[in-house]
């Protein structure tokens, strides 16, 4: 795909890679830089809530936000000519998601010839206070 | 009667998974008793990951397997209890076929005191043959204790 191609040049957007990807347009993630470091940001919307009485967003929406972090970390980073494909992925669940606007940032923990090892972080509106962390591997190529 | 409880009791009539976010995937509940649900997700070009190939993001069936599992510890309960996912984990055997509806299975293994224990299947033809397998554990807070908490 051309525009993972792109995504993976030096100062690409990444926006453009994730408007790219169904899903992700249809959650309303954005991508920003800051400070070199690439952040994703996905802004409540009443769809994406898991448990009406806290209210809380649904875990799902959660993991997805985390994965397409890491994941989108892995294709700036590689220069990925086509989208990584995950083995196996870990979710841990520290706070519940309040309704509010998220931030997730991925890192390539070690990156082999054929796997990433990654993790992602995500926070609402205090960054020393993680919500959920997650870790995976995707397949390169 | 206060909210949790309202809640809980509307959740468990639903089938404790008639949440805003699964409606908005379209998922739609099979079965849901005994610590066992059932969900199937048709297919929606909305859902895909991955635009060269057509199948649907890895974040989508996370979402699903969460929901599974967590309506089949809902299912098992014998007192009423908020359900909070501690973890996930989840291996995915092989891409799902595009255009091709998912079917999400999941059992409780084991209610502790305080935390149970899932698995949940992803498949499109048989079990046998899954196209991600989780394991999910979950907190219990029950809902006295949860009123108490709030007091505080």
């Amino acid at each position: 795909m051309e525009l993972l191609a792109r995504a993976g040049e030096q100062g690409a957007d990444p926006n453009a890679l994730l408007a790219a990807v169904p899903y992700c347009a249809w959650l309303g993630l954005f991508a920003r830089i800051e400070d070199g470091a690439l952040i994703l940001d996905m802004p409540f919307d009443p769809k994406l809530i898991g448990n009406p009485v806290l209210p809380a967003l649904h875990g799902g929406v959660v993991g997805s936000l985390l994965e397409t972090a890491a994941l989108v970390q892995t294709i700036w980073e590689t220069g990925a000519a086509t989208v990584p494909r995950p083995v196996d992925i870990t979710i841990d669940y520290l706070r519940s998601a309040r309704a509010l606007t998220s931030h997730a940032r991925g890192f390539i923990v070690r990156q082999g010839r054929r796997v990433v090892a990654a993790r992602a972080e995500m926070w609402q509106e205090d960054a020393a206070k993680p919500v959920a962390s997650f870790r995976g591997h995707f397949l390169l190529g | 009667m206060n909210e949790p409880a309202e809640f809980w009791r509307t959740a468990m009539r639903k089938g404790m998974g008639d949440t805003a976010f699964l409606r908005a995937l379209g998922g739609i509940l099979e079965g849901y008793a005994e610590g066992r649900g059932r969900i199937r997700l048709p297919f929606q070009p909305f859902l895909v990951g991955n635009p060269d190939t057509g199948v649907i993001h890895g974040g989508v069936l996370t979402a699903l397997l969460d929901q599974a599992c967590g309506m089949a510890v809902g299912s098992a309960l014998r007192m009423p209890a908020m359900i909070a996912t501690l973890d996930l984990r989840i291996d995915y055997m092989k891409p799902a076929q595009p255009e091709t509806d998912l079917i999400i299975e999941s059992e409780c293994l084991k209610i502790a005191h305080e935390v149970a224990f899932t698995r949940g299947y992803a498949f499109q033809t048989t079990r046998d043959d899954p196209v991600a397998i989780a394991t999910a554990t979950f907190m219990l807070t029950p809902l006295d204790a949860l009123a108490q908490m709030e007091k505080r």
